[in-house]
């Protein structure tokens, strides 16, 4: 097997087209995984110990089982369960299938977030009297998402590349291109190798990114502490 | 609820794929951590830079599309077939060896400087300021991830199904083809048994990180 260019200029077009698609389910998955993440924070918080062992359990449930069988459930599974099942769409599958699994990763960081507000600030706002959704818009979210960005951004990438994974219930992203073009022209070597190049061409320089938010976010954070020092405030 | 129970030793027939491949691919991983991890903190420039290049392809490309064109792709470069075996267990161990190096690495940075130093005013080489004061310290602090990708690793083990080696995901698949009406069962029987092979990996991964935050001098 040796590398033939004109082979990759027949088969970059294909790969190419299904990176969109891609791209798109990345999108939808991390947009289902960013809400139903916040669901579960919320549902954590609700202050009844039986109710949150039973919301622990199906977190931990969902987090130590294979994303693969759950892909495999949704898809064959599901429609077979009485009253509530439904055919669903490969699309579905996968939006729902990778998007509950890492949900239950977000809602950790949502949680890290919200508990790194310091308490002092919920008392204060308490001490203003604001009221509970005052609390939550005014004080507690503003302070909560900055910091947690740059760990979401780490989970688009992270989904990005746990998106092939889909192949199993037959979406069309860039690896099933590959593999259609390789059962068909007898070629692996070139349409495997361009999908693993794409996927570094595009996680590698979003990883960069991240990085320097990272940086960028812990610099303000401490030019923040130091202008309030400066003025003879303490910070916790 | 009968369906249920006799699905268990149909699965069960995959388990010791299943367990091997972690095992294999766990120790295959934290060997590749260790090496990745030093080798990134290498003086040597040609040694630093290979490391950081094999990281970010691991990194980079997706674990799903490694096992696809170390299947398919290499034995046509090599001249000679892998075994499905090696080839998951090999995949899995460098793609988690990759991230996990980070973890080697930063625990061995977050090690204070002072240490280095008191080591160093004790007239000791290079190699016992490693062995002696750095790693003893930094071993704690990675062993809580480690933990963690151990739990991801299981998850992973999952997917050596699609190179078609005969593990519960792929016992279960092909038990499902032959009786397509038992679908709920098998997939519900499936995820237990991932739950269940996971609660030992949890239950140490919490012993791991109270163990590690006890007695732990912070700045």
């Amino acid at each position: 097997m040796t590398w033939d260019w004109s082979t990759v200029v027949d088969v970059f077009p294909h790969i190419f087209e299904a990176m969109w698609t891609t791209l798109g389910l990345t999108i939808v998955c991390f947009t289902v995984a960013l809400i139903v993440g916040g669901i579960w924070t919320f549902l954590k918080r609700v202050k009844f110990k039986p109710f949150n062992w039973l919301i622990s359990f199906i977190i931990e449930f969902i987090r130590s089982t294979p994303p693969l069988v759950q892909l495999y459930f949704l898809f064959f599974a599901w429609p077979l369960i009485p009253y509530v099942g439904v055919t669903l769409e490969p699309f579905t599958v996968a939006v729902f299938g990778l998007g509950i699994h890492f949900s239950t990763y977000i809602s950790e960081i949502y949680r890290s977030g919200i508990e790194g507000v310091p308490k002092g600030q919920i008392e204060a706002a308490t001490a203003l009297n604001y009221t509970t959704f005052q609390k939550w818009t005014k004080v507690i979210l503003p302070q909560a998402i900055p910091p947690v960005i740059p760990m979401l951004g780490n989970y688009l990438i992270i989904m990005f590349k746990e998106i092939p994974l889909t192949i199993v219930v037959g979406v069309a992203g860039m690896l099933t291109a590959a593999e259609v073009y390789g059962v068909n022209n007898f070629e692996y070597l070139e349409p495997y190798t361009l999908v693993a190049f794409f996927f570094l061409a595009m996680s590698y320089p979003s990883a960069l990114f991240v990085q320097w938010l990272e940086r960028k976010l812990n610099k303000r954070h401490e030019s923040d502490n130091k202008k309030s020092t400066k003025k003879g405030v303490t910070t916790s | 609820m009968s369906n249920y129970i006799d699905i268990i030793p149909i699965l069960l027939e995959g388990l010791d794929i299943t367990i091997t491949v972690l095992i294999g691919s766990a120790i295959f991983g934290y060997l590749i951590a260790f090496l990745a991890g030093f080798g990134r903190l290498s003086k040597n420039f040609i040694i630093r830079n290979f490391t950081t290049v094999y990281i970010e392809i691991f990194r980079g490309t997706s674990l799903v599309v490694q096992l696809f064109w170390f299947f398919y792709v290499l034995p046509g470069l090599l001249g000679f077939e892998l075994s499905a075996y090696l080839i998951g267990v090999i995949v899995i161990g460098m793609n988690y060896g990759a991230y996990m190096s980070e973890v080697v690495r930063g625990s061995v940075l977050a090690v204070s400087s002072g240490q280095t130093e008191a080591a160093t005013a004790l007239n000791m080489s290079r190699f016992q300021r490693m062995r002696f004061v750095i790693l003893p310290q930094a071993i704690r602090m990675m062993l809580p991830e480690f933990g963690n990708y151990l739990i991801q690793m299981l998850k992973a083990t999952s997917l050596v199904s699609i190179i078609s080696l005969s593990d519960i995901t792929y016992v279960g698949l092909l038990y499902r083809d032959a009786n397509i009406s038992e679908g709920v069962a098998v997939f519900t029987m499936l995820l237990v048994m991932y739950f269940i092979i996971a609660l030992p990996l949890i239950g140490l991964t919490r012993w791991l990180e109270r163990w590690a935050s006890k007695g732990v001098a912070t700045e």
